[in-house]
């Protein structure tokens, strides 16, 4: 039995095609979310890739800011539950959740059964996003898929602020400017996203295994901040921008058996 | 006269509200005192003098119901009024100034005569009190300023221990006192101690029907959508101290202990989850905050708000009116909040917690942090909190309100090993 989760973000859309609960057949991103072509082209990738068709799938659930407008979908679950879902699949001893994604930061808590416990979100500010590490990239000319690099050769990182992505864009612009290099204006980045999604994952309360997901996962200078930070280790969740996507599959595949039974 | 014997709750309601703008309107024209006021001042010092009433909160509340609080806010902040600053006050303030404006001018300006709320008249005296909040009295006090009126401020300390000292209420009872000597400044007239202990009859036969209509939520299935209280709630505002509060609440309690008998509740088809909301209503917003935990099958029966006009004392003792008015919860400790809270959530039978993180009420906002971990502690319910304002639509944004409300939803069922279906 195939069933699919569509994890529709803000910057990116995802799709996940599950075997029997348990195979992951197919786990495709592209990198534009929500009100764009993304939905469609990584539905059809995913589908081509399984070589499979929409009729194939016991059940389709959506999740993710744009969770509302798949109309695939039979049913949608917010991407909270999703995150937890898929995570603790992935990693079954995961206690803490610190999922980064395109305009969200959450910490979540499970349960000893991966159910969710608690969650905080950031408030009505892009700060701690990955939409804050976009527009520093754009600032700094430098790829996010090199960020981590220039982390790792910082000899004083920077300070940037974490309450406001307008304000810390004119920080760095200004630091730019006076000279500081662009590895230690990067890891002064990474500490502001750190600092931002701690303070969230502090009022959880910070237990291991804490698992990282969602885009900016990929980001290891994030990575290594909140590890830093959290004076613990961080596993970053496998392909970590799929997890929301993959508890859909697996709520979805949970409720075909459940109605089965 | 219009006969309202055969009216709804719903039609009374919009027909006192109206009654009462048309009145301060008529007094003005009359020549007779109009009074602005904070909402939990004592309104029966001035229904007692016969002056007309008017509540800014509850006019900038309607403004920003009805979607035209942007246009106040841009006079307010063109006036120099930090975004940061409530937004009640700044709609009241934007609102005061083009009033202002038509007043000097003889022109109405563009905004003004757009507004989607009733036409207030502007005031000829200010009453405020601190019990709720701090900001009433720079906000009263540039409005005295600005308009060169007369301001009453009322000082109700706030309570950092409970129960609330004899001392404290004797304080209060002497503010109340001092008032009325500079409400008979102001009149040229005597206070009416007679008829002031009818208008605290009538004060408290208001809010013993308004206690009525907010214990029905109890029931489960619940008869009453506490999202009903944030619209009735204009009246016990506005007045608590005339009949027209009194007649219009027993009615609508009437219709749900009706509603109650005959198995017809708030929640049309079958209420899934219950929920107490903390913090005001986001007004701009209020439709999609109802329909959002509506479409989700969760019904709103706890709601502490509203219990701030729970202001029972005994009449004729100005000993225990004060006390009713510095007893409210946001007027109190951390633990006395939580208890009243905890004491709705149990008696609303909820499931779980919404805190709105309201940008302009930092009083009730900034406790919510350590409000949410203590209860959860006590009870184990799940919660959640989103970003809102009540006044300023551009303090919330519905997606982020709807993934919190979907996720308290699936937490709530979780639970109680409800699937998500």
């Amino acid at each position: 039995m195939f069933t699919m989760g569509i994890d529709i973000g803000s910057s990116s859309s995802k799709v996940v095609i599950l075997e029997d609960g348990v195979n992951i057949i197919a786990g495709e991103v592209i990198q534009i979310g929500t009100g764009s072509t993304g939905p469609k082209r990584v539905l059809d990738e995913a589908l081509s890739k399984a070589g499979l068709t929409l009729q194939d799938m016991a059940k389709i659930i959506a999740t993710g800011y744009g969770r509302s407008s798949v109309e695939e979908a039979h049913k949608q679950i917010s991407e909270i539950s999703c995150q937890a879902k898929g995570v603790f699949f992935l990693v079954p001893s995961a206690k803490i959740i610190i999922d980064i994604g395109g305009q969200d930061v959450k910490a979540i808590r499970l349960d000893s059964k991966g159910g969710v416990k608690q969650f905080f979100m950031n408030d009505k500010c892009a700060a701690g996003t990955g939409r804050f590490l976009d527009v520093m990239s754009r600032v700094l000319e430098v790829n996010l898929d090199e960020m981590a690099e220039y982390d790792s050769r910082a000899t004083e990182p920077a300070t940037v602020s974490s309450t406001c992505t307008v304000f810390a864009e004119s920080e760095v612009i200004s630091q730019l400017s006076n000279g500081v290099a662009k590895e230690n204006i990067i890891a002064g980045v990474h500490q502001s996203v750190a600092s931002k999604a701690c303070g969230l994952a502090y009022r959880c309360g910070v237990e291991e295994d804490i698992v990282m997901c969602g885009g900016v996962a990929k980001d290891l200078g994030v990575v290594r901040a909140i590890s830093k930070e959290l004076k613990k280790p961080v596993i970053v969740a496998p392909n970590p921008q799929i997890t929301a996507a993959l508890g859909a599959a697996i709520f979805a595949f949970e409720e075909v058996i459940g109605a089965n039974k | 006269m219009t006969d309202t014997t055969n009216m709804m709750a719903k039609e009374l309601l919009g027909f006192y509200q109206e009654e009462l703008y048309e009145e301060a309107r008529r007094a003005k024209k009359e020549g007779k005192l109009v009074c602005w006021s904070a909402s939990v001042a004592p309104s029966e010092l001035c229904v007692t003098m016969d002056i007309a009433m008017i509540y800014p909160e509850t006019h900038a509340a309607g403004i920003g119901a009805r979607k035209g609080a942007l246009d106040m806010l841009e006079v307010a902040d063109e006036k120099g009024y930090n975004l940061d600053t409530c937004s009640y006050a700044r709609v009241n303030l934007g609102y005061m100034e083009l009033l202002k404006e038509e007043a000097l001018t003889g022109k109405t300006p563009e905004k003004l005569e757009k507004t989607p709320a009733a036409r207030i008249p502007l005031p000829d005296l200010l009453i405020t009190c601190n019990n709720i909040c701090n900001t009433l009295l720079k906000w009263y006090e540039n409005l005295a300023v600005e308009l060169n009126i007369p301001l009453i401020i009322i000082d109700v300390p706030f309570n950092h221990t409970m129960p609330i000292p004899q001392y404290a209420k004797d304080y209060i009872a002497e503010q109340f006192k001092d008032a009325i000597t500079q409400l008979e400044e102001i009149c040229g007239k005597k206070f009416d101690y007679d008829k002031f202990l009818k208008v605290q009859e009538q004060t408290q036969r208001s809010v013993a029907q308004w206690n009525r209509v907010a214990s029905l939520s109890s029931h489960k299935p619940s008869p009453l959508n506490c999202f009903d209280l944030f619209n009735y709630m204009a009246l016990i505002v506005c007045a608590r101290s005339k009949d027209y509060a009194e007649i219009t609440f027993k009615k609508f309690a009437d219709e749900l202990e009706e509603n109650l008998k005959n198995g017809i509740y708030a929640f049309k088809g079958s209420e899934q989850k219950r929920v107490t909301w903390e913090g005001i209503a986001v007004w701009p917003h209020l439709g999609h905050t109802f329909k959002g935990l509506k479409n989700l099958g969760n019904i709103m029966t706890g709601s502490a708000y509203p219990g701030l006009w729970n202001l029972s004392y005994t009449p004729g003792d100005m000993s225990s009116m004060a006390e009713a008015y510095t007893r409210i919860y946001i007027n109190t400790c951390l633990d006395n909040k939580v208890k009243v809270l905890s004491d709705i959530i149990s008696g609303g039978k909820c499931d779980g917690v919404v805190y709105h993180q309201n940008r302009s009420c930092k009083l009730m906002s900034f406790l919510n942090v350590e409000t949410a971990d203590m209860l959860q502690k006590e009870n184990g319910l799940p919660y959640v909190s989103f970003d809102g304002d009540q006044t300023d639509p551009r303090n919330f944004a519905p997606a982020q309100f709807d993934t919190r409300v979907q996720a308290l939803d699936e937490m709530m069922k979780q639970k109680e090993g409800v699937s998500n279906e």
